[in-house]
């Protein structure tokens, strides 16, 4: 189990009288790619919201690199080596490209060049647009931003929440195309996507997530030709 | 011409305090949507403790340089802390509460620091030293213009150009203008946003102390309830500026000084307060975000 990097155990998570998440257990090892597959209102966003201490759990344990995380608060858990791309991309639309790469980076003393110019390798838009304020960027492009901000920071684990929402199918191949990047440099990467069968293509594992509760679980492989999550999430018929 | 020039003068200096006030109404409500209703009694607890800070270690006619200086540096100190203290107790309670519980904690709060500043100084004007700053005047082509005044402008605009370059260049200046704009997302890059509303109480009450010592040298008499009205002209000048809009909270502290120093010159000091409102009610009808607005990003 040493090899786990993120290990989520029995967790429950409340809004006021109301329970999201009831009780689920989730896995990520070093170095892999999974995701979670699951209607809207699932808990998809919140569980990924609760591993990264922006809503406290009712109970259950989140342990990254075998510290527990839910006594610390979000901004101390980047510290420790895990960045959050938001659903709905929440870039700062009035501070231009580079300074949102910029606080990316906040956790580090300085921000890393290499890591910089990595971002605009694989993400050459945003070099076009570096002086642009945020706001001014196109859905695609702020998501490519969103993206580049959260690994400015370095992180070990890159947990990514609904990254292709809304945009055209041209750009969704971009960011695809970026995720599947990061993930070969090493970074482990914990998505979370409504395009079931671009998530499962490029992921090694996945869960799937009703209700507040996982139902199913297996390797990308297994998940995909699985009838149940074919019908339910992949849009083919018996 | 000549009442023009030096209303101009008496303006800027007036407005200059005004916008150093104003600095503190917009920084906290740029970054937590909160009016901070005590900041004009801070600036008057601030002329209070240099009175006493000068009083304690100085006295009449050997006022130096380093008096002048150390007046300053501990009363920005010492009003920046009770300013850390006032959104420990009064504000960070209630962030998660309706906006108005946190409006009335705010005023309940300025009371408190108020009749505190009272119970402490008594309830009559207390009388800054007159040789807080030198007495020396200069008369430019039939316009007056004093130590005090030149004092007042200078700093002012030091302290306006470095926190505009502490805003605009720095990595925590950053970090601010993030947390105003979106918190969750703030906390997500590793910004402790706590610590940053902490250096915004710490920056906006070392910026209204500064105003606070300057209305005591340039007036000279100052009263526990001063800071009302002070703070209410600076609330104006913030929100004709653009509340929430730092360049905005400049301009709006200096066009309403201006605008005051021109009634009073040309029409008569009682009339100042009510063409203030008047003032602002059309630049809301106008221009209902301010002069500046709140700057929102646009596609091109």
């Amino acid at each position: 189990m040493h090899n786990m990097l993120l290990e989520v155990k029995d967790l429950h998570v409340n809004y006021g009288a109301i329970a999201a998440i009831k009780g689920i257990d989730l896995n990520v090892a070093r170095g892999e790619v999974v995701t979670i597959l699951g209607a809207n209102g699932a808990g998809k966003t919140t569980t990924l919201r609760t591993i990264s201490g922006l809503l406290k759990a009712a109970s259950g344990s989140i342990v990254f690199e075998g510290r527990e995380l839910s006594k610390l608060q979000a901004h101390e858990i980047v510290a420790l080596g895990m960045s959050h791309s938001p659903e709905g991309r929440r870039v700062f639309s009035t501070l231009s490209v580079e300074e949102n790469l910029m606080m990316g980076a906040y956790t580090l003393k300085k921000y890393d060049q290499a890591t910089l110019d990595w971002i605009y390798e694989i993400l050459p838009r945003l070099k076009e647009r570096r002086k642009q304020l945020a706001g001014t960027l196109s859905g695609g492009e702020q998501q490519m931003l969103a993206i580049g901000r959260a690994i400015m920071s370095k992180p070990k684990l890159l947990i990514l929440d609904e990254p292709s929402l809304g945009l055209a199918p041209v750009l969704v191949k971009v960011i695809f195309k970026a995720i599947k990047a990061i993930a070969k440099s090493g970074v482990t990467v914990l998505l979370v996507e409504q395009n079931a069968k671009a998530a499962l293509k490029l992921a090694d594992r996945g869960y799937v997530l009703e209700l507040g509760k996982i139902t199913h679980t297996g390797s990308s492989e297994e998940l995909l030709n699985s009838e149940v999550i074919q019908e339910a999430y992949l849009g083919k018929k018996k | 011409m000549d009442i023009f020039l030096q209303q101009m003068v008496n303006g800027l200096t007036i407005g200059s305090l005004y916008a150093l006030v104003a600095l503190g109404y917009t920084m906290v409500y740029g970054v937590m949507r909160l009016i901070n209703f005590a900041h004009g009694d801070l600036v008057a607890f601030s002329a209070f403790v240099g009175l006493s800070v000068y009083g304690s270690l100085f006295s009449e006619g050997t006022t130096s340089l380093l008096a002048v200086v150390s007046v300053f540096l501990l009363s920005a100190l010492v009003v920046a802390f009770v300013g850390v203290l006032l959104e420990r107790l009064a504000y960070r309670p209630l962030r998660t509460a309706p906006r108005l519980s946190a409006v009335v904690s705010a005023l309940g709060a300025g009371l408190v620091i108020q009749n505190s500043v009272m119970l402490i100084w008594g309830p009559n004007m207390k009388i800054f030293p007159t040789d807080f700053f030198p007495s020396t005047l200069w008369s430019v082509g039939g316009i007056v213009i004093t130590f005090t005044q030149v004092m007042i402008l200078s700093l002012s605009s030091v302290l306006m150009v470095g926190l505009y370059f502490f805003i605009n260049q720095t990595k925590i200046g950053t970090a601010i203008r993030a947390v105003a704009i979106d918190q969750d997302a703030a906390k997500l890059m590793g910004i402790n946003v706590n610590r940053i509303v902490m250096i915004i109480f710490i920056i906006g009450s070392a910026l209204g102390a500064v105003a606070g010592l300057f209305i005591g040298a340039y007036y000279r008499g100052i009263t526990f309830d001063m800071g009302w009205m002070y703070g209410l002209n600076a609330f104006v000048a913030a929100i004709m500026g653009g509340i929430g809009n730092i360049p905005g909270a400049m301009l709006g502290g200096l066009l309403l000084g201006l605008f005051n120093a021109m009634i009073t010159g040309y029409i008569s000091t009682q009339w100042a307060e009510t063409f203030t409102f008047v003032l602002l009610i059309v630049i809301l009808v106008f221009r209902p975000t301010g002069i500046l607005g709140e700057k929102v990003a646009e596609k091109v």
